[in-house]
Parts: structure tokens; C-alpha cells; sequence
């Protein structure tokens, strides 16, 4: 999956894209498709129905061994002590001083075989943070991101569809939420694991690079009559953000710490060392000054990455996400405000073109299923 | 993509139907597919004063915000209020419903530097080429 076009990556499912009228935009070193028919019309068809999406350009690294437990268990914040065969973690990896290097998910595919998948935008910087923890370790740690194919099938008729590409169906109902285990869906051998960014129910499909086409148009058959549309980063993006589901390089970053950023679930003080547990420990000691929370706004507006955040009239936060929730049909927004100003119902302004704008404090995630 | 004839372009996609000394203006079928789906359209006031060429007001699709800029001079005599509730008019009906602004022009002469429907769909073919 690395035929460059100019500077930019393409994954295996390039031509697949271009032949169904997507349009391609560069994201994290990948020409990737940012939207097929519309946002909108995708946003929704995984709320209603299923979107699949290609998510190839992600990063999966691969450490095997009698020290890969541990090894991983060091590097992360949450507790991969015990973790089962076949399941799955969200955590956040941390440097010494609790900034978030980048919040990735676990799996333990063996007794001694682990993967950790990582933001796309981010393989390099995590290869080389990773590896340098390795020392002494009894493993094998590999980056195969570059023969890896991942596609995400999300929405509530996912598993309905991925059954039917699946001779004799699979028995997908086996594989829980946050489990993974091996299935041949449309002949290929594939990763399925249920988990995703959406906020609905769905899969995580890995396979290899080559056969990610094949897999990708055998489902689009499989699911055209039952809703299933190509979906693309626009509508991940709306998607998730109506979720809270943090965006690493938008909401999280070197900057924040999982405690503020609320990711504060993922880190287990109590299982032992891992990089950047003592940071974390007098932070949470010391009480945190900022908190992301998810807000709506009260006036007209749709508060964007970057704006200012004003608590009293004055600078106090920023906002890292926003957009207009096509699911709820208003705009929604994610940032750091002061503690102060964390709570539900707190009154903020966000500054949109250098006007206030008013906009409160809600629960999240601002959408929930069956709720709207 | 849509052209229609007897309306007058301009180089940032705004289109003006002149209708005696108001101009009526709003963003090209081209400028709405390139945006995408249409959900925020902020306007300014009946009553604000225009400048041709700058900034009258921004449209926002679900990923980006766009600046929109005036074709004419002028003052705006009326805003299409719908657009608030059904900012997605803008997509649907680019030509019509979808109108944003009308303009009492202060320099009706402005109007002859703008495009007629065959330089402006050259003009956009050459710049998406």
C-alpha cells in the first residue's frame, strides 16, 4: 500500500474509491476519500443502516514473544496484564511526563502474540517511541502496516451483512463487543473484531492489503439492497465527534494528558508501572486545571478546531473539535475549558470570527442511540 | 453543472439576476458541489453595506468554512431568511431558493466586469482542469 502519487500514499483500495466517485483529499500522508454521494447521507446511512470505510492507512504493529506482554504492558495506560486471548483494548500511550504520544487499541491475537493499531498519522513517531522501550525484551516486534488492509463495516445492520459474506455466517454473534477472532468473509482470511469509531455496532476487518479490494466490493454487494453505502472521513469525523471519541492531533495530543482529556478510564494506576505513571499520579494529586468536554452552542454558529474559548468574556479554553451533528441537528463542539467551567450546564462562549458566541456545557455523548 | 443563461458570474462563484438597480446574488451550482453538504449560511443584516469583492458572509459545509464574497456594491436590501432553518437549499436549488442576498447597487457599472454563463463555465473548467 505505498504507490506514491507525488509525496502522498495510497492504500490498496485507491482505485476502488475513485472508481465509486469518491472524493480523494490527503489526510495523514494518504490520499484518502473524504466523501462519496455526501457526508451527510453517510453520516446517516450508519445510523440507520451501515457504512463501510477504509481505514487501511492506520497503523498495526505486531510484537511476539515471551516479553510481549510486558513489553506492551509498559508502554501503555491500560492494563494489558489482563487482557484474554482474543480481546480487545483501548488505551492511551503515554511519555514519562504523561503527554499523550497517541491512543491506540490492543489486541492479544496469542498466548505470546500481541498488536497494538495506531493512528496513520502517527506510525512512524510510535515505531520509533515503541521500539526504543524494547531492550531486553524477549520478542518480536514488526510494523505491518504497510501489508495490512483495514476496512470498518458500522451500523446496526453490520452484522447481518458481513453474515452473509461468510459461508455458513460465521456466528458472528460469538464475537462480542471489544473481541476479536479469525473468519473467511468472502474467502479471505480476515481479522473480525467488533469494535469501530461510530458509536454503533459494527466491525473492524483486517486482512491482508491485497485481498482489502475483493473483501471491500464482495460486501458492498453483499449490503447495496440492505443500506450499507461507501463512507468516507467527513462522515467518520461527524460520526465520532457526536460520540466524544477523542481525535488524536485534534482533541489529544504531546500537549494533554489522558486525565484531562477524558481518557482518565484507560489508565490503571493500580496495575502496576507504565511510562508515565508517576507524572499521571502527582497530576491527579494535584487536581487538574482543564477538562475537554463536549458542548452545544446556545447562538448561531458552528464552533470550529482552533477557536478560542471564552469564559467570562475572557480567554479560558479552546475548542479541538466541532461541527453540525447531522444526527442531532445542531452544532456541536468539543475543547478544554477550566474546571471550573467542566460541569453540565456551565455557560461558555466560543469565539466564532472574532464575535461571542454563547454555548453550554452538556452530557456526552451528545448522541445516543434510540434518542433521537 | 448548471449554467444558466441571462445571469452574471463572478470569479469567486457568486451569481447576480439583476433585477433593475437590486441585484439578487447568491453562490453557483459549481461553488455548492464543490462545498458539499450545506449547513450554516451566516448573512449580514438588511441595512449593511457591501463592497465588491469583499467579504459578505461565510458558508459552511459539515467540513469546511468558506468566505463569501460580494460580486457588487452596495446596500442590502434583503436577506433570504430560510437559509437559516434550510441552509441545504443552498445545495438543492443554488439558483432559486437558495438566493442569499439582495443588493441595492450603489455603482450598477460594477456589473459589466462580471462573466456571462459561456466565460464563467470556461472559467471554471479551466480552473478545476
Amino acid at each position: 500500500m505505498s504507490e506514491p502519487s507525488g509525496s502522498l500514499l495510497r492504500t490498496s483500495l485507491y482505485d476502488v474509491h475513485v472508481e465509486a466517485g469518491a472524493k480523494m483529499v490527503p489526510f495523514a500522508g494518504y490520499e484518502m476519500p473524504v466523501q462519496y454521494a455526501g457526508v451527510i447521507d453517510e453520516h446517516n446511512a450508519v445510523r440507520g443502516a451501515a457504512g463501510l470505510f477504509d481505514v487501511s492507512h492506520m497503523g498495526e504493529f505486531e510484537a511476539e514473544g515471551p516479553g510481549a506482554g510486558a513489553f506492551f504492558h509498559r508502554l501503555f495506560t491500560n492494563n494489558v496484564k489482563k487482557l484474554g486471548e482474543g480481546v480487545v483494548l483501548y488505551t492511551a500511550m503515554c511519555r514519562e511526563e504523561g503527554g499523550i504520544v497517541d491512543d491506540l487499541t490492543v489486541y492479544r491475537l496469542g498466548t505470546e502474540r500481541y498488536m497494538a493499531v495506531v493512528n496513520a498519522a502517527n506510525i512512524e513517531k510510535d515505531w520509533e517511541w515503541m521500539s526504543s522501550h524494547k531492550e531486553g525484551g524477549d520478542l518480536n516486534f514488526r510494523n505491518v502496516s504497510g501489508e495490512t488492509g483495514l476496512l470498518a463495516l458500522q451500523g446496526p445492520r453490520s452484522e447481518e451483512i458481513l453474515s452473509a459474506v461468510i459461508s455458513g455466517g460465521g456466528e458472528l454473534g460469538a464475537i462480542t463487543y471489544y473481541t476479536a477472532a479469525m473468519r473467511n468473509p468472502a474467502g479471505c482470511e480476515v481479522l473480525v473484531s467488533r469494535t469501530g469509531y461510530t458509536g454503533e455496532d459494527g466491525f473492524e476487518l483486517y486482512c491482508a492489503a491485497g485481498d482489502a479490494p475483493h473483501l471491500w466490493r464482495e460486501l458492498m454487494a453483499a449490503g447495496a439492497s440492505k443500506g450499507l453505502k461507501p463512507c468516507g472521513l467527513g462522515a467518520r469525523d461527524t460520526l465520532r465527534t457526536e460520540m466524544k471519541f477523542a481525535l488524536y492531533g485534534n482533541d489529544i495530543d504531546e500537549t494533554t494528558n489522558p486525565l484531562e482529556s477524558g481518557l482518565g478510564w484507560v489508565v490503571k494506576f493500580k496495575a502496576g508501572d507504565f511510562i508515565g505513571r508517576d507524572a499521571l499520579m502527582a497530576l491527579r494529586e494535584k487536581g487538574l486545571s482543564r477538562k475537554l468536554v463536549g458542548f452545544e452552542m446556545v447562538d448561531r454558529g458552528i464552533p470550529r478546531h482552533g477557536a478560542p474559548i471564552l469564559i467570562d468574556g475572557k480567554p479560558g479554553g479552546v475548542v479541538t473539535s466541532g461541527t453540525m451533528s447531522p444526527s442531532l441537528g445542531k452544532a456541536i463542539g468539543i475543547g478544554y475549558v477550566p474546571i471550573s467551567h467542566s460541569k453540565e450546564g456551565s455557560h461558555i462562549e466560543v469565539d466564532i470570527r472574532g464575535k461571542a458566541r454563547a454555548a453550554k456545557v452538556v452530557k456526552t455523548p451528545f448522541y445516543r442511540k434510540g434518542e433521537d | 453543472m448548471e449554467y444558466p443563461a441571462g445571469l452574471k458570474y463572478s470569479r469567486e462563484h457568486e451569481w447576480v439576476k439583476l433585477e433593475g438597480s437590486v441585484a439578487l446574488v447568491g453562490i453557483t451550482d459549481f461553488a455548492q458541489s464543490e462545498l458539499g453538504d450545506v449547513v450554516y449560511v451566516e448573512l449580514p443584516e438588511a441595512g449593511a453595506e457591501v463592497e465588491a469583492n469583499n467579504t459578505f458572509g461565510v458558508v459552511e459545509s459539515v467540513k469546511a468554512v468558506s468566505d463569501l464574497y460580494a460580486p457588487v456594491s452596495g446596500t442590502v436590501a434583503e436577506v433570504n431568511q430560510q437559509l437559516n432553518d434550510e441552509p441545504e437549499l443552498v445545495n438543492s436549488d443554488p439558483f432559486e431558493d437558495g438566493w442569499m442576498l439582495r443588493i441595492e447597487m450603489s455603482d450598477a457599472s460594477e456589473v459589466d466586469g462580471l462573466l456571462d454563463a459561456d466565460e464563467y463555465k470556461a472559467f471554471v473548467e479551466e480552473e478545476s482542469a
